[in-house]
C-alpha cells in the first residue's frame, strides 16, 4: 500500500485542494465510527468521524464545536483590556502568548511603543511557555501511544517548575493576565530573574534526558517514522503553521520572518523536519525547545533595567482612531493572530482570533487516509492542538 | 514588497477588469487593503498566488464582518415657500431652510483574507469583499479552490456571518449545530430566551426574570385562549 502523501508528491498545484480519493477494497462493509467528543485521546471534547475499511481510514470528518462558547462576540461588547483576561482561556496551555499575541495587535492599532525591559520580559515568559508547552506535547503524545504516564510525568515535574515561575510572577499559573498595551503588568524582581536562570540552567540536562529516553525507543521509531505524511506544498496551501510546517522542511518561522518584538537580537536557528511524518514532528519540537533554551539564555543576560510599563500608555478607557490591524506572533502552536477592527469606540467593533490550532486540522484528514485506525491518534496527536482555541 | 498600489496596478494588468479599489487604513498599523469585485476574486487570487514576483502562497486568516444598514441624519439646506405673516399681510416667499434628513445606508457583508508569502517572506496583503446585501443576496465566491486554508475558515464564516462562500467543496456549519437556524455573530442577533430560575435575582438577571415572565405569561393565556 502506498501512502497517499507520498503518492501525491508530484501532482500539480491545485490538486492539492482536493483530498486524495482512497478506494475501499470492496470486499466488506465500511464502518462508521465516531472518535469522540469523549475519547481520551481527543485532548478535551473533539470529535473525528471516521469511516473504515476493515483497520483502514476511507474517510475522516473532524466534528468541532462542543467547547464554542463565542469568545469573539463576548470581546466585541467590553472594553480591549477587557478581553485581556479571556484570552488566557483560548490556549490555556500557552496563556502567555495569547496575551503577547493580543497585546501586539492592540499595539499594532494604536501605534503604542513598548519599553525595552517589558520586551525581554515577554522574550523570557514566551519562550519559557514554548518550552512547557513542546515538553507537554511531547509527553501527551507518547501518553497516546501507550506509555501511560512516565514520560508525560518527566516533561510535567519541567512544566511544573516553570508553571512556579509564572505564579511568582503574575499570580497564576495558568490564568496569567500579565500582559497589557505598552508593556507589562508587573515588573520583574531580581529574585524572580536568579530563579529563572536556576530552572535555565537545568533545562539542556532535562532536554537531554528527555530525548534519550524517547528517541532511541524502538517502538516509539516504528509507530511514527513514515506515519501521517504532510508534503511542504499542502502544507502551505493549507495555511499550516508553526513546529507542524516547519517538520515539513518548510522555512517559515515568524519570529525570524517579522522578528516583532526584539526577535532580530538573538541568535538561534529555525530546525526543519526532513521526512514530513510524525517522528519529525515530534523531534522538532524537541530541537526547538533547546533553541528556545538558547534564546532565554542570551534574554536573561542582556535585560535591562528600566519601567515595564509605558508611562504615558493608556490601558483602559481609550478609543483607538477608526481603522484594523492584523498582529500576529509564533505562539508554540503555530501563527497566533489577532485581527481587530475599530469604529473610534472604546469596544473593537470586530474582534478575531486566528487559531493555529484549527487552521492546523485542516489536513488531518489528508494525513490520516489509509493508515490504520490506531495512527490516528498518533497523527491526531502530532498536530498538537487545543481545544479552547479551536472552538472558541 | 510591492505597495497596495503596485499590486493594484499588477493585478489590473493581469485580470482586464477586475475592478480592484484601495481601501485605505488610517489607524497607526497602515495595512490598506484591496476590496476586490467578487465576480473576478477567484481569477484575482489565482494570479495573486501565482505570480512570481508576489507569490502570495499562504492565505493565513479569512474572517466575516457585519455591516448593518446605517440610519444616517443630515442637515441639509432647502429652499422652498414659505408662508409669513409681515404687517399684517400674508406673503409667500423662497427660503432657505436647514431641515434633517435621515437616509438609510444598506448594510453589507464583508470577508476578509490575510494573505502572506511563505517563499518571499512578505505580507500581509489584505483582502476584502463584499456582498450585496444582508438578506438575499449574500453570496460571494470561494477562495478554498486557491488556499486551502479558507476551507474550514470560509465554513466558520458561513456558521456565524451568513455568508454563502459559492465554489465551496463542503460548505456546513463550522461550530454551531447543524439545526441551529440564525447566525450569532450579526449585529443584529437576538440571544435565545434561556432563562433559567435564579432564587435572588437581582440587577440584569432580574431584568430578564422579569422579561421572560411576562413573555411566558403571554404564551400561557394565548394557549389557553
Amino acid at each position: 500500500m502506498t501512502t497517499p502523501g507520498l503518492a501525491r508528491r508530484k501532482s500539480k498545484l491545485d490538486d492539492w485542494n482536493r483530498p486524495p480519493v482512497i478506494v475501499p477494497s470492496g470486499d466488506g462493509e465500511l464502518l462508521e465510527v465516531a472518535m469522540g467528543p469523549h475519547h481520551p485521546s481527543t485532548h478535551g471534547v473533539f470529535r473525528m468521524d471516521v469511516a473504515l475499511d476493515g483497520e483502514r481510514v476511507i474517510r475522516l470528518k473532524p466534528v468541532f464545536g462542543y467547547l464554542h462558547r463565542n469568545h469573539e462576540k463576548i470581546a466585541e461588547g467590553i472594553s480591549y483590556l477587557a478581553s485581556m483576561p479571556y484570552t488566557d482561556r483560548l490556549d490555556y496551555i500557552c496563556p502567555l502568548t495569547n496575551n503577547w499575541a493580543y497585546a501586539l495587535a492592540v499595539e499594532k492599532l494604536t501605534g503604542q511603543e513598548v519599553p525595552e525591559r517589558a520586551e525581554y520580559l515577554r522574550v523570557i515568559l514566551g519562550e519559557l511557555t514554548r518550552v512547557q508547552n513542546h515538553a507537554s506535547s511531547i509527553g501527551f503524545l507518547i501518553q497516546e501511544m501507550g506509555a501511560s504516564g512516565t514520560p508525560l510525568m518527566y516533561a510535567f515535574r519541567e512544566r511544573e517548575k516553570i508553571l512556579d515561575l509564572f505564579e511568582a510572577l503574575t499570580g497564576s499559573r495558568m490564568m496569567c493576565n500579565y500582559m497589557r498595551f505598552g508593556g507589562c503588568r508587573v515588573d520583574a524582581t531580581p529574585a524572580w530573574l536568579d530563579a529563572t536562570r536556576k530552572v535555565v540552567a537545568g533545562l539542556p540536562a532535562f532536554i537531554d534526558e528527555f530525548e534519550q529516553l524517547l528517541r532511541s525507543n524502538e517502538i516509539l521509531m516504528a509507530r511514527t517514522q513514515g506515519v501521517g505524511i504532510l508534503p511542504p506544498q499542502l502544507a502551505v496551501n493549507a495555511g499550516v503553521t508553526g513546529p507542524m510546517l516547519r517538520a515539513s522542511g518548510v522555512n517559515y518561522d515568524i519570529r525570524k520572518v517579522d522578528s516583532y518584538g526584539i526577535y532580530n537580537r538573538f541568535k538561534f536557528s529555525v530546525p526543519l523536519g526532513d521526512h514530513w511524518d510524525v517522528y519529525d514532528r515530534f523531534m522538532i519540537r524537541m530541537l526547538e525547545m533547546r533553541e528556545s533554551v538558547k534564546i532565554l539564555e542570551q534574554a536573561l543576560k542582556e535585560i535591562p533595567g528600566g519601567p515595564v510599563m509605558d508611562a504615558k500608555a493608556k490601558i483602559r478607557g481609550f478609543r483607538p482612531k477608526a481603522g484594523e490591524a492584523y498582529g500576529r506572533i509564533e505562539a508554540p502552536k503555530g501563527e497566533l493572530g489577532f485581527y481587530l477592527v475599530s469604529d473610534g469606540g472604546p469596544n473593537p467593533y470586530r474582534y478575531r482570533v486566528r487559531p493555529p490550532s484549527l487552521i492546523n486540522l485542516t489536513v488531518l484528514e489528508d494525513m490520516c487516509l489509509g493508515s490504520d485506525i490506531a495512527d490516528v491518534v498518533l497523527i491526531f496527536g502530532s498536530v498538537d492542538i487545543v481545544l479552547g482555541e479551536v472552538d472558541r | 514588497m510591492k505597495t497596495v498600489e503596485e499590486i493594484k496596478a499588477a493585478i489590473e494588468a493581469a485580470v482586464p477588469g477586475a475592478g480592484v479599489e484601495i481601501v485605505a487604513n488610517p489607524s497607526a498599523s497602515a495595512q490598506h487593503s484591496l476590496r476586490l469585485n467578487p465576480q473576478h476574486a477567484v481569477a484575482v487570487a489565482r494570479f495573486l498566488r501565482d505570480d512570481e514576483e508576489l507569490a502570495l502562497d499562504y492565505l493565513s486568516n479569512v474572517t466575516g464582518i457585519d455591516w448593518p444598514d446605517k440610519e444616517i441624519a443630515e442637515k441639509v439646506k432647502v429652499t422652498r415657500a414659505v408662508t409669513k405673516t409681515v404687517d399684517g399681510v400674508e406673503r409667500t416667499a423662497d427660503e432657505e431652510v436647514e431641515e434633517t434628513v435621515k437616509r438609510v445606508e444598506p448594510g453589507c457583508l464583508e470577508a476578509v483574507y490575510h494573505v502572506f508569502s511563505v517563499a518571499k517572506k512578505h505580507g500581509p496583503v489584505v483582502l476584502r469583499m463584499r456582498t450585496a446585501n444582508r438578506t438575499d443576496q449574500v453570496e460571494l465566491p470561494s477562495l478554498t479552490p486557491i488556499w486551502r486554508s479558507a476551507e474550514f475558515q470560509e465554513r466558520e464564516v458561513f456558521d456565524l456571518y451568513g455568508i454563502v462562500f459559492t465554489g465551496h467543496p463542503d460548505l456546513r456549519r463550522l461550530l454551531m449545530w447543524d439545526a441551529f437556524k440564525d447566525h450569532p455573530m450579526r449585529r443584529d442577533y437576538v440571544e435565545p430566551d434561556d432563562f433559567e430560575y435564579e432564587p435572588t435575582a437581582h440587577d440584569a438577571v432580574l431584568a430578564r426574570a422579569l422579561k421572560h415572565r411576562a413573555e411566558s405569561q403571554a404564551q400561557e393565556g394565548k394557549s389557553g385562549a
